[in-house]
């Protein structure tokens, strides 16, 4: 088996792009991954894209061929679905394929584009993820199936609005430093817990903002690496997935995330380490509730001990674990079908020592990336090291 | 919605088992084994199991979370804010939307039991799954 390697990663700036259109981005983002790379475009074997609603926000399916194009690709190209975990699946297959020795260079990532569409379409196009006979038409809403977790949370472990806000607060402090986030301002705990409500017991500042961009990766075999001298330090060493029941309601647990332990355990696996050796995370903080299930899933806290790692400066930059030091989705947005691939560039960054915040993980060897698809119905979880 | 002629289905399965919901005749799909599930099934979701008997849901179940939402997609525009609640019914759990309580987050608590019926949406009169308080609140 092949080993995996991160040759270069590109995204744009995450936020508000109303009038560019989705090619535009990814186009943008996989020209700086080629760039940073040092990769030629003609190696690319194989483009794995994901995307959720393109078909609804730009009127456009069949968008793994236009991708290709806008990224100057010409090589068999597939788009995976998987909401907001659609890029992280598309890395998992250009993973999985450069391993299996079908291809030696890849192109990896996702766009999403949202803005151009009024706010209450966009929530029903998010609601999409999850079943639209027993949810959507129950009125269950992204937001608020996040807010059904929350308070199964807060009513079989204990926690408070409070212990979320400090998630909020510490997300937003790290998007601060780093150029592509969509809000880089800090927010205090004070001013998360006065915001309004979208679904109680979540308010504004629990929740991720919608968000255009895209996220590129060029994926290598350690071999081409060394044969082309391309410098990719950073090795993607495990990968797992897991899904569980579609509608919140089917589900074993209301306040844990099944799917996104099968897809840690395997990764974990996979690399051949434990929760024990992570130094740094990227979570799926969608909602800042999602971040402590997160964490949980990923062997880093127990079942209920999660809520209070932002609270008590665990997860902080300055803390023995940070966690989404790019800002999260909470702070840096959050283009679902994006999102993925841009948790793995950050950490690539992170671990070679070029992100903003490398300064607070100096040491780090291990991260993971933690990317989940509706309310986690599909789990992804990335395992990544520093190998050179 | 019952007493007039029904209208044609849009989701086989689905449609025929909200309609007896509304008649009171609420049911869940369960398997050799014991698992629930709903409706349209070819098979037990959990172990594959083929047999899937249709087994009547109690008259009430027990709040398990909920939520009020008070940003919701086009179709609730006019609902809003709402409380929304899972509630298990032994062999499943239904989602919902809660009435006959103001919406807040203490409108209703983990453990109380409600009923379950359907009622329609104030935004444009569709059929809901709907759940209300059993001991008078």
């Amino acid at each position: 088996m092949t080993d995996v390697r991160v040759a270069g990663v590109g995204l744009t700036r995450f936020g508000s792009h109303p009038d560019r259109t989705g090619r535009d981005l990814f186009a943008t983002a996989a020209l700086r991954a080629f760039e940073d790379a040092g990769v030629p475009r003609e190696d690319v074997e194989e483009l794995n894209y994901g995307n959720f609603m393109g078909a609804l926000a730009e009127h456009q399916g069949h968008q793994a061929p236009l991708m290709a194009e806008a990224a100057g690709v010409n090589c068999p190209a597939t788009r995976y679905e998987e909401a907001c975990a659609s890029a992280g699946v598309a890395v998992r297959e250009a993973v999985r394929t450069v391993r299996a020795g079908e291809a030696d260079v890849a192109l990896a990532g996702g766009m999403e584009r949202m803005t151009n569409l009024p706010t209450d379409e966009v929530t029903e196009g998010l609601a999409i993820a999850a079943d639209d006979l027993f949810e959507v038409r129950a009125g269950v809403t992204f937001p608020g199936a996040y807010a059904l977790m929350a308070t199964a949370y807060f009513d079989a472990y204990g926690g408070s609005r409070e212990d979320l806000a400090h998630v909020a607060a510490k997300n937003h402090a790290n998007a601060v430093p780093n150029e592509y986030a969509q809000y880089r301002e800090e927010v205090s705990v004070e001013e998360a817990l006065e915001a309004p409500p979208v679904a109680e017991p979540l308010h504004l500042y629990d929740a991720c903002p919608i968000t255009d961009g895209a996220s590129a990766l060029v994926i290598v075999s350690e071999e081409y690496a060394a044969e082309n001298d391309v410098d990719a330090p950073v090795a993607v060493t495990g990968t797992g997935q897991g899904t569980d029941r579609m509608a919140l309601a089917d589900r074993d647990h209301l306040a844990r995330t099944p799917a996104a332990d099968d897809a840690a355990d395997a990764a974990y696996a996979d690399a051949g380490i434990g929760p024990d050796e992570v130094d740094v995370a990227e979570v799926h903080d969608c909602f800042t509730i999602a971040e402590v299930l997160a964490l949980e899933s990923l062997g880093l806290f127990e079942p209920g001990e999660g809520i209070g790692a932002a609270h008590d400066g665990i997860t902080t930059a300055d803390g023995d674990l940070p966690v989404n030091l790019s800002g999260g989705l909470k702070a840096k947005g959050h283009p679902v079908g994006a999102t993925g691939g841009s948790q793995i560039a950050e950490l690539t960054r992170l671990l070679r020592g070029d992100h903003p915040n490398s300064e607070h993980v100096a040491d780090a060897e291990v991260g993971v990336a933690h990317n989940a698809g509706g309310t986690v119905a599909s789990a992804v979880v990335h395992v990544l090291e520093v190998a050179e | 919605m019952s007493d007039d002629a029904p209208a044609p289905a849009d989701n086989a399965g689905y449609d025929e088992w909200l309609d007896a919901l509304a008649d009171g005749e609420g049911y869940a799909l369960v398997c050799p084994d014991g698992h629930g599930s709903l409706p349209p099934r070819r098979v037990c979701p959990e172990c594959g199991a083929a047999a899937l008997a249709e087994e009547p849901l109690a008259e009430t179940g027990s709040v398990e979370t909920h939520s009020v939402v008070h940003v919701a997609g086009p179709r609730f525009a006019d609902d809003t804010p709402y409380a929304n609640a899972i509630v298990d019914f032994g062999p499943v759990r239904l989602t919902g939307v809660l009435r006959g309580v103001e919406p807040g987050t203490d409108a209703v608590a983990i453990g109380d039991r409600v009923a379950v019926g359907v009622e329609e949406r104030d935004t444009d009169g569709e059929p809901l799954v709907a759940f209300r308080p059993t001991d008078g609140k």
